[in-house]
């Protein structure tokens, strides 16, 4: 079979599903037949190409162009007009300016390692995987490298975990390898409920082999034997993904017993879970695992010496090991010319809400946020101006169009009493009322509160109360001095991350839009929040 | 207890771990969509665990649910990037339209309506789950359309 004279890239997502991917899928190849393309032109079905909110996306290579909002009735124009005749189709093309990159094709300044394979690959194919460099990291450590050395080089590289604390990877697994007993766990944390977040989804999606490989590496590493992902029960398309990816695995002879023949066995298993935000903290996660209610546990011990079962495990976030393969292939030095000194690597953001292009992007550590949203995003749609963003999710932080430029990694935005945590962007421009934003942050936590220890369990319940009484104006300037004692309480007190978290949200929300929360809660609400008063 | 019911306890191992797993798979059998008080009892004895600690499971997490729901679930996703995208506007129309709560069921037995947490399709905010499918760009008016097309399914 002769090489294909053009590739047609067919974004296949939980979001392109909804938009009728499969319907569109299926006329184009019917089309192709009818005009006789189907030998030069091959359709490749692959994840996320980085747009968000454009319907059915496709690419058209090596012509670099990108369509949007494709309907089954369109895909008749785009084979006849672009791949018989070879001229893009307008109405349908999208602005060169949208969130997407290609290896060595870079559109604005993305730079892509954890992203490398998503929507080029087909993530239900391990041959793709495979010929793209996928499972060289598994086999060039388990033949000329002992676990010691795989952790001083992941250790060296500097890779902290992307799941929102920063915590040095290399340092975790060191810990896990040396605590004692013989019996060991994996982990993959793809329980993504931050709201505003979905990269773990569109990495899993994308290129699920890769999160094989590095949990593989991992438990090579610290001597497991098992390793599980624990993933949304709501992330079906991530779920069916990753299980036809370890059947692939397995009789590829790359999981299971006798790893190509190295004398390591390592196997993994998929487990969703059942609808609890909580359950993303690790400790959670852990009991959710064991088959119980997913209250976190009192720490220390922590779980690198007793996780799950009570035994030394490694609880990783999809994003940070979806670093690991390119991390032992191209060495310590290389990963660390990318991003800051103390923050080495790419972080992956969802940038989302007013802005023209939502999606998926991976930028270097330490880029400022206004290439986020102003390069990469687009800017603001209809011209509106930027009022507030959201970062972090709704454990995050309101900063102002002041910090635009502040660099995006863990320790300056510690500096900034906010956190990069998942990597949730959310774009509020001036129409946007942050009272009402904040409502909706603190209806979510009293919801995901799960009870357990009574600064959160009252303390978000005591928050929504208040929060109303200002939302009507039936409130002043102690009521939001007093939501402000409360989050301190909760930080302090509170067992996990859910109840401590919510200090930054409110602090940031009220120390950066102090004027707009006084004059509600004297009786001057916006427009929206009045309608909205009205009806409660 | 049915030969159904004895044929999904047997698909997984006697292991107190798979308990989420067997307890998803008892509820997907019933097509009220809940789990009734004979379920925990055959998932406790078939786990070897105390009734109290299934019943402590199942009331923590929100897909379960231990009273009768409707014949499709409606979960409209309550984050904060629905919200700003008019999520508010989306269930303030499900309530209307169904005359009923969210968290209820409608006295037809047709539909119950649930708040969720974020389902991660924040791109095509604001979304909502029909049963075990994913609908983005909601407005009131597609709202009604998806209750009218669901009523004529029955």
């Amino acid at each position: 079979m002769r090489p294909a004279r053009a590739h047609v890239l067919v974004a296949v997502d939980e979001e392109a599903r909804l938009s009728g991917v499969e319907r569109v899928l299926a006329a184009l190849r019917a089309a192709l037949a009818e005009l006789g393309l189907a030998e030069e032109v091959q359709v490749v079905e692959t994840g996320t190409l980085g747009i968000s909110g454009r319907g059915v996306v496709l690419a058209i290579y090596p012509d670099g162009v990108f369509y949007g909002g494709v309907r089954p009735e369109d895909v008749r124009e785009i084979a006849e007009v672009h791949l018989l005749k070879g001229r893009p189709v307008e109405r349908l093309r999208l602005p060169i300016a949208a969130p997407v990159a290609r290896p060595g094709e870079i559109l604005g300044r993305q730079t892509r390692v954890v992203l490398r394979r998503v929507g080029v690959i087909d993530p239900e194919n391990i041959e793709e995987y495979i010929a793209q460099g996928g499972y060289e990291a598994l086999a060039k450590i388990l033949f000329q490298m002992k676990p010691e050395e795989v952790i001083e080089e992941v250790r060296r590289a500097g890779l902290r975990g992307r799941g929102g604390a920063g915590f040095p990877t290399g340092l975790k697994w060191a810990a896990v390898r040396s605590a004692p007993g013989s019996e060991k766990y994996v982990i993959c944390n793809a329980d993504e409920g931050e709201p505003g977040t979905f990269k773990d989804r569109l990495i899993l999606e994308g290129d699920p082999h890769r999160i094989l490989e590095a949990m593989t590496i991992a438990g090579y590493a610290v001597g497991a034997r098992l390793g599980i992902v624990y993933v949304r029960g709501e992330y079906t398309l991530s779920i069916r993904r990753l299980a036809r990816a370890i059947e692939q695995a397995r009789a590829y002879g790359l999981l299971g017993e006798n790893i190509l023949e190295s004398g390591f066995s390592f196997d993994i298993e998929v487990r969703p879970g059942a609808g609890a935000y909580v359950c993303g903290e690790e400790t959670a996660l852990l009991e959710s695992l064991e088959g119980k209610r997913g209250w976190p546990r009192i720490r220390p011990p922590y779980p690198v010496t007793y996780g799950l079962w009570g035994k030394p495990t490694v609880v990783n976030n999809v994003e940070t090991l979806a670093n690991v393969p390119d991390i032992l292939i191209r060495g310590a030095a290389w990963y660390r010319t990318l991003g800051t000194p103390t923050c080495p690597g790419t972080k992956v953001y969802t940038v989302l809400g007013h802005v023209r292009f939502p999606g998926l992007v991976e930028v270097e550590m330490g880029t400022p946020l206004r290439t986020l949203i102003y390069e990469l995003g687009g800017g603001l749609r209809d011209g509106r101006a930027l009022k507030a963003v959201l970062i972090g999710g709704a454990a995050g932080a309101f900063l102002t169009p002041e910090d635009l430029d502040v660099p995006l990694d863990f320790d300056s935005l510690a500096g900034r009493a906010a956190v990069l945590g998942s990597g949730a962007v959310l774009v509020m421009d001036e129409t946007t009322c942050i009272v009402d934003m904040l409502g909706s942050i603190l209806r979510f936590f009293q919801h995901e509160s799960c009870g357990q220890c009574v600064p959160c369990r009252a303390g978000t319940d005591l928050l929504v109360r208040l929060w109303e009484g200002v939302q009507c104006g039936k409130a002043g300037a102690d009521t939001l001095a007093r939501m402000t004692e409360i989050v301190e309480a909760m930080r302090l007190s509170s067992l996990c991350p859910l109840g401590q978290s919510l200090a930054l949200p409110v602090r940031s929300a009220l120390e950066n839009f102090r004027e707009e929360f006084l004059a509600h809660a004297q009786g001057e609400p916006c427009e929206r929040c009045r309608s909205q008063g009205g009806a409660t | 207890m049915t030969v159904e019911k004895t044929a999904i306890l047997q698909g997984f191992p006697r292991s107190p771990d798979v308990l989420l797993a067997l307890l998803h798979a008892l509820q997907r059998a019933n097509p009220q969509n809940y789990l009734t008080p004979e379920d925990l009892r055959l998932a406790a004895e078939y786990l070897g665990l105390p009734l109290s600690r299934v019943h402590d499971a199942v009331t923590f997490y929100t897909m379960f649910s231990l009273r009768p729901r409707g014949r499709h679930i409606l979960r409209v996703c309550g984050s904060p990037t629905c919200h700003l995208g008019g999520a508010g506007s989306v269930l303030a129309e499900l309530e209307r339209k169904l005359g009923i709560k969210a968290g209820e069921t409608t006295p037809d037995g047709l539909f119950t309506l649930e708040v969720t947490s974020c389902l991660g399709v924040c791109g095509v905010a604001p979304v909502m789950m029909v049963d075990e499918e994913v609908v983005g760009n909601l407005t009131p008016k597609r709202v009604r359309e998806i209750l009218r097309r669901l009523r004529e399914e029955g």
